[in-house]
């Protein structure tokens, strides 16, 4: 355990250097996995780095969320409406509905921007409330954004959505349904990237403000902190990072629809979050992607293992279909064995467990990111 | 807000509040009060439940707004400046349930006032694990905390988070502390040592303090000066002996065996 403490100590001192290198040996060692037995048994390695793209979505979104609900502790419902920003701002610039074919990359800022400044319309006006009354407004939120898009049909054209959105291109590299493997490869360097953005702001200034607000808002008020504008800025860089998984989305799938962004997708964010540990970067991640594969792949091979036993009242049970009950369950079952998460970080545990003081391991839990590879 | 006369800034007083009054709805909670705290002193706002000695608190550090009258630091109105900007004009506050960052590290809670002094809190790159922490580490050592800077507060006992209060609101140098009920819920030893700490820092640092208490032992052991709140008025300010020896005081903590209308009504010709 020693060794095990040593390396902790070594990756939160070189935390940008530590956190590249995860990502080196998530991203490589996740399409090897793929590749071999039992994992290239079930399904081809193409459909497996397929879904770890869209897993990579998901990461991103828990990412971002645990700015906000994390770190500065507010409760945000509706996260699922600056995804649908994002994904919508790359379908009016990539695709033949305006006739615009801005490339990918510059959109990635664009989308990011686009979400940050509805974070901002969004908070100025609420973030005044607190708790309950937050997460309320922010619900409201989150339906009313897919309506607008569902509504404003001579944009959005409705239900039907906007199709034919392009693909992002690289030298290269290559963005297919045959072969995602460029997908794959941009996911995994626009998450290295937001990761090093996100423990440096969470070592930074703003970073203590938010933890400062999170524990006690009347005290960080009282010491001065401008709670309302640190607020602010959580929400919208909480934001911009779905705007960066939106435009993602919407260049993965090629089509972009209101349904693609209700209340189950904000939830379903929520809960990767609270499954992982909020407040620790790398448990939000491995929360987040777990929780993926259990409902794109986990779920499907049990529904095909179940059907095959061939057991009388379990032939029609669709497993897919419990998923938020099955979501609900653990999310009662965590809150009341570990409310802290799967890996939780070193401040949230002290403050869930009068524990006393864990030293050497104090700074934010900072978990290998070996584990993720693992629990593929 | 009425017009106030011109700022009269003597050279002892540091805070100067003319007519203060907060309402409620139909509860006037504060009505017309003045308050007087001289430079270097430690003055006690004491009074029975309900007199409005936490109002007049919020009032002073900007959390409630008063409906009218002024109050002065310095010759600089408070009334309709914010929480924040008051913090940093230099009125400090700790809280009657000690309010401090649970999670965060002893020198972490100061270190924040410390980063919010100096308006650091929107740097979204350069590390706040550094930032003055020597200073910080000799603001703990002023309160005999700095043994334990590197714990978190949630596992200190309680009087030790007091004095983490404490170094939080000493690390923005301020003018005026308000403490609102500092022994509240402290062992006798405890107490003794918080206030003998205050009255330490006091004499170091020049600042003022006003505080409200309900252990009558430590308001006459440390004030230097004490003033009566009895629903919403003032009724007395003196010297601690003269208080102790006050009519009206007594009156109001041991009863007078007068109806509420009828001291009212007393009270209300007393001061017209």
């Amino acid at each position: 355990m020693s060794a095990f403490a040593r390396l902790r100590e070594t990756a939160s001192q070189h935390r940008t250097m530590s956190v590249l290198i995860g990502w080196v040996i998530v991203g490589l060692g996740l399409p090897i996995l793929a590749s071999v037995p039992p994992l290239s048994v079930l399904q081809p390695t193409t459909l497996w780095i397929d879904g770890f793209s869209k897993a990579g979505i998901y990461v991103l979104l828990a990412l971002g969320l645990n700015i906000v609900v994390g770190l500065a502790g507010l409760l945000d419902l509706g996260y699922a409406a600056f995804f649908a920003i994002g994904s919508y701002a790359y379908a009016f610039g990539a695709s033949p509905q305006i006739g615009l074919h801005i490339p990918f990359w510059p959109m990635l800022l664009v989308g990011a921007a686009a979400a940050a400044m509805f974070g901002i319309l969004l908070g100025a006006p609420t973030l005044r409330l607190r708790g309950d009354y937050l997460a309320i407004v922010t619900l409201g939120f989150g339906e009313i954004v897919p309506a607008v898009f569902l509504n404003a049909r001579s944009v959005t054209n409705g239900t039907n959505g906007i199709g034919g959105i392009l693909p992002p291109s690289a030298p290269g590299l290559i963005f297919t349904p045959v072969n995602p493997s460029g997908f794959y490869i941009t996911m995994v360097l626009i998450l290295a990237l937001v990761m090093v953005a996100i423990y440096r702001l969470q070592d930074s200034r703003v970073g203590r403000a938010w933890m400062a607000i999170r524990e006690d808002e009347l005290a960080a008020a009282s010491s001065g902190v401008n709670t309302v504008t640190t607020k602010l800025l959580a929400f919208a860089l909480g934001a911009s990072t779905a705007g960066l998984a939106g435009v993602f989305g919407a260049s993965k799938l090629g089509y972009v629809g209101p349904e693609q962004f209700g209340f189950t997708v904000s939830f379903t964010v929520l809960a990767m979050v609270v499954l992982g540990g909020m407040g620790n970067v790398w448990g939000v991640a491995i929360g987040a992607f777990v929780l993926f594969e259990i409902q794109t792949v986990f779920l499907k091979q049990l529904n095909t293992f179940v059907h095959n036993l061939g057991i009388g009242f379990l032939a029609n049970v669709n497993f897919l279909d419990y998923q938020y009950l099955l979501y609900g369950l653990a999310l009662v079952g965590m809150m009341l064995v570990r409310p802290e998460g799967l890996f939780p970080s070193g401040r949230r545990r002290r403050e869930l467990h009068d524990e006393p003081d864990d030293l050497g391991a104090d700074e934010q839990g900072d978990d290998p990111s070996t584990r993720s590879v693992e629990t593929a | 807000m009425t017009a106030t006369t011109a700022p009269t800034p003597s050279g002892d007083t540091i805070l100067e509040a003319k007519a203060v009054t907060k309402a409620f709805g139909g509860l006037v909670a504060v009505r017309e009060v003045d308050l007087a705290i001289p430079r270097g002193g430690i003055v006690s706002l004491i009074g029975p439940n309900g007199a409005g000695k936490t109002t007049t608190f919020n009032m002073v550090n900007g959390q409630l707004r008063a409906d009218s009258g002024s109050i002065q630091l310095n010759g600089q109105e408070l009334v309709g400046r914010k929480p924040r900007e008051i913090w940093h004009m230099g009125v400090g506050r700790t809280f009657q349930i000690a309010e401090t960052f649970a999670s965060l590290t002893v020198v972490e809670n100061v270190q924040m006032a410390l980063l919010s002094q100096d308006g650091q809190l929107f740097s979204m790159w350069r590390r706040a694990a550094q930032h003055r922490r020597d200073e910080a580490m000799a603001v703990l050592e002023l309160v005999g905390m700095s043994a334990q800077a590197e714990r978190s507060c949630n596992v200190l006992a309680y009087g030790d988070v007091k004095r983490v209060e404490l170094a939080i609101a000493m690390a923005n140098k301020p003018k005026l502390l308000l403490m609102d009920e500092p022994t509240a819920g402290m062992a006798p030893k405890e107490r003794n040592e918080l206030m003998a700490l205050t009255k330490r820092l006091v004499i170091e640092s020049g600042m003022s303090v006003l505080f409200t208490e309900h252990s009558m032992d430590v308001v006459f052991a440390y004030a230097d000066r004490i003033i009566v709140l009895a629903r919403g008025r003032l009724i007395a300010e003196g010297a601690p002996l003269e208080i102790r020896d006050n009519a009206k005081v007594q009156e109001v903590y041991f009863g007078s065996g007068k109806t509420f209308e009828k001291l009212n009504a007393e009270v209300a010709g007393e001061t017209a």
